[in-house]
């Protein structure tokens, strides 16, 4: 359904009267109710939508079809990292094929392994070194809250160094779960809002489903 | 000039970090860094019964997990003076050969790529995702196996595990063919490799080198012939012995070595099949190992021996015990000591990167600084392993 | 002895190399470890001759001990004397290993490096110093190899905690006992169970 997606030429303005059926839905009410008032209004040649809205689509659409994480693989979970670079599991599919081998050129952090009290500081640094927009993963239950390893040496968690918007838990992760995780990093990218000096624009809300 | 070669690196196999004083291009002094995946495994160990810190081993040297779990095991049934059957004996062989050709396969892929050849690593990852779809059916996991228990195995192999393992390892000298046809004579490999980081015979015997780091140098030394464990000297299979010492031997070494890892996998499949594609599995000893489920239902010593095994674990003797197997990186080996508890006092692991890695400053000091990669390449280290 | 310690048919056996060793030092206190479950050949051997030992067992051509397979620290709290360092050699020409054990006292253990007789000994006696704080003395390089270098404490020791952190479940963190509202879209509807 071309209004599922979140399509920014969405008609605004309120439902016109219709004269063929008895009740009046309002808008949006049914699957086929805008898709017809869209082709009226096309047809009548206006199409209404916000530029906020069209320009956070864009900037979004971009971003998420085109994270490219950094090359930071601590453990084993690192291999399975390396597994959805392989031709199985092809990760290059979602955009994310160039793993940078520098912080400053990467927008993802993967987190792949058990972060150690001696990495803490550096895994705290690469994370400050890289440039905005940039978001993190936590693989693998190790990363996210310290996994088998409850002792002196493993941090119990990575969240508590950096900021983590996906945690995908495993030990490891199959590459399946860590690209899941990716896709589920993509729809919180579209439906984030996007900053253009002082001005905010938000993503057009879903219809029917609460926050991603 | 310093420069830092630091725990994030894409060609440092890991988290380690170098730090190279440099002359232009020379590499002057070479000082390798660890700790940075520093887990406390051993000291994990002793709050843990010897089954449970199995899991931890497939932890250790990830990219072969069923070794590991295969040192600890042989190092607790030493310590209990229990040998496993001769079909667990078998199985165990084939499972680690598999690991081999899987560990091997990632060596080369990512070898390779920090040389410069990118599609090999694609063509040893395909192969190695036959040997976890092996894995998988067997355990359930796909890398992190924890198959192996103190006198046997988690459960019998399923049925069809052998056709797959046989179709696998009939393919696979073809594949080895293409890795060696794409490689070997390929003058850019030769250049990169040959007389580089070269390590004499007298340097890898002082500074303890094992595993394919040591035979590159031209010792013939290989814990499965040697020092035999797991029926090994029943086996028909060669030693491959580098001469020179340098990367290019290392890599014949270990590509030689999925030939014959493939060979020693034949051997063990049709022994399995002799001895039945399903059968024991398990050690009858039930003072150590768990008792089959059939008989703990029906036999009241079963049960109570059952229950003190999950329950506490099982008890060994006061005393100590080492043992060692030829891992895909080298000699691997577990030193226990009990206190007549179901933990154990004390657990070290004797790892082969964490000693291998030490030959690294004699292979590179002189050397040109792109030279470092290709040393810690062949080296082939596995930081999980060294930092435990 | 089994196949993993000393192959079948070897030249060279411990007992025979602990005969050579007790040859070559007839006034050491040396001392074969008691125990049915030692399995391997382990001898204690005072500090102070540890390096003249160590050489010997190394040049010696019936013995041939050119590998150091590896040194690692034991704590046996609350016995006294409380560390044991074990060194395990292994002699390829003869394929036949040997276990050497130094015992060291609570306060202040100390002992002399064997990294001049088998430069591997090196980082195996950085680690065994970075876990127990075992000092060798003679060491090139005796700094903390795992551990971060401004770490306090010697983890390893039997009195170093764990360092076992609680896991914040529901039961156990009070102010969190309301799970959030929108889960309870996730649930599922109750199922009615029938006994076959």
């Amino acid at each position: 359904m071309a209004q599922e997606k979140d399509n920014p030429f969405r008609v605004l303005g309120p439902a016109p009267v219709r004269p063929a059926e008895s009740t009046v839905k309002p808008v949006g009410a049914g699957p086929g109710d805008t898709d017809e008032l869209i082709r009226e209004e096309v047809e009548r040649g206006v199409l209404f939508t916000t530029v906020g809205g069209m320009v956070n689509w864009a900037v979004n659409q971009a971003r998420a079809n085109a994270i490219w994480p950094l090359g930071f693989g601590l453990a084993c979970c690192a291999i399975e990292m390396m597994a959805i670079v392989g031709p199985r599991f092809d990760i290059s599919r979602f955009g994310a094929e160039v793993f940078r081998a520098s912080p400053r050129q990467a927008d993802l952090m993967i987190v792949a392994g058990r972060v150690s009290v001696k990495m803490a500081p550096v895994v705290r640094q690469l994370y400050e070194q890289m440039p905005d927009p940039k978001w993190v993963i936590s693989m693998g239950a190790c990363a996210s809250c310290g996994g088998v390893f409850n002792n002196y040496a493993i941090v119990q968690g990575v969240d508590k160094i950096v900021p983590v918007d996906v945690y995908v838990p495993g030990c490891p992760p199959r590459p399946e779960a860590l690209i899941h995780g990716i896709m589920k990093l993509q729809e919180k990218i579209l439906a984030s809002p996007v900053e253009v000096g002082s001005l905010t624009f938000h993503a057009r809300k879903k219809k029917g489903r609460g926050a991603a | 000039m310093t420069l830092n070669m630091g725990p994030q690196h894409p060609s440092t196999h890991g988290v380690l970090r170098v730090v190279l004083e440099l002359d232009g291009e020379t590499v002057v002094k070479a000082k390798p860094i660890i700790g940075y995946l520093h887990t406390g495994m051993e000291k994990q160990a002793e709050y843990k019964t010897y089954t449970q810190s199995i899991p931890q081993t497939d932890r250790m040297d990830y990219l072969a997990p069923m070794s590991n779990n295969l040192a600890l095991c042989l190092a607790a049934e030493k310590l209990l003076d229990i040998e496993a059957p001769a079909r667990v004996q078998a199985i165990r062989v084939l499972l680690t050969e598999l690991t081999r050709i899987s560990a091997h396969c990632v060596w080369l892929g990512t070898h390779a790529l920090d040389i410069g050849a990118m599609t090999v690593f694609f063509y040893c990852f395909r192969e190695r995702e036959k040997v976890l779809s092996i894995y998988d059916m067997v355990c359930g996991a796909r890398m992190t196996a924890s198959y192996f228990r103190v006198g046997g195995l988690a459960s019998d192999i399923p049925l069809g595990l052998l056709d797959k393992c046989e179709t696998f390892v009939d393919e696979m000298p073809a594949h080895t063919d293409e890795y060696e046809a794409l490689l070997t004579k390929n003058p850019i490999w030769l250049a990169r490799t040959r007389e580089v980081a070269p390590l004499s015979r007298r340097d890898a015997l002082a500074l303890g080198a094992t595993g394919p780091t040591l035979r590159g140098s031209g010792v013939k030394w290989d814990l499965r012939k040697d020092l035999p464990y797991c029926g090994y000297d029943t086996y028909d299979f060669e030693v491959p012995v580098g001469q020179n010492g340098d990367a290019y031997d290392r890599y014949q070494v270990r590509v030689q070595e999925i030939r014959q890892a493939t060979r020693i996998a034949k051997q063990a499949i049709e022994r399995i099949r002799a001895m039945g594609e399903q059968g024991e599995y398990r050690l009858r000893d039930y003072k150590y190992v768990l008792p089959a489920k059939e008989e703990v239902k029906t036999s009241m010593e079963a049960l109570i021996h059952h229950f003190k095994i999950v329950a506490h674990g099982f008890f060994p003797p006061v005393g100590e015990a080492y043992a060692a197997i030829e891992a895909p990186k080298g000699e691997l080996g577990f030193y226990f000591v009990s206190d007549g508890t179901p933990r154990p006092w004390r657990m070290k692991v004797r790892s082969p990167s964490f000693v291998n890695l030490q030959t690294l400053p004699t292979m590179v000091e002189g050397r040109l600084v792109a030279d470092v990669i290709t040393a810690i390449g062949s080296l082939d280290i596995v930081l999980g392993e060294i930092d435990r | 002895m089994d196949t993993m310690t000393v192959a079948a048919g070897a030249t060279l056996t411990p007992e025979r190399a602990e005969q050579r060793l007790r040859e070559g030092f007839p006034g050491a206190p040396l001392r074969r470890q008691e125990g049915a479950a030692v399995r391997d050949h382990t001898l204690i051997v005072p500090a102070d001759h540890l390096v003249e030992i160590c050489t010997f067992l190394r040049d010696d051509p019936e013995m041939d001990f050119a590998i150091l397979s590896w040194v690692g620290g034991v704590d046996y709290l609350p016995r006294q004397p409380r560390f044991e360092v074990v060194y395990h050699l292994l002699s390829i020409a003869h394929h036949c290993r040997l276990v050497l054990k130094v015992e060291l006292p609570e306060e202040n253990p100390q002992v002399p490096t064997v990294s001049g007789v088998w430069p591997t000994a090196n980082w195996h006696e950085r680690e065994t110093y970075d876990f127990y704080g075992i000092q060798f003395t003679g060491h090139p390089d005796l700094t903390r190899i795992l551990l971060p270098e401004a770490w306090v404490g010697w983890p390893l020791r039997k009195d170093s905690p764990l360092g076992y952190q609680e896991v914040a479940f529901t039961h156990n963190t009070p102010e969190r006992t309301v799970p959030d509202p929108d889960l309870k879209k996730l649930a599922p509807k109750k199922v009615k169970y029938r006994a076959h």
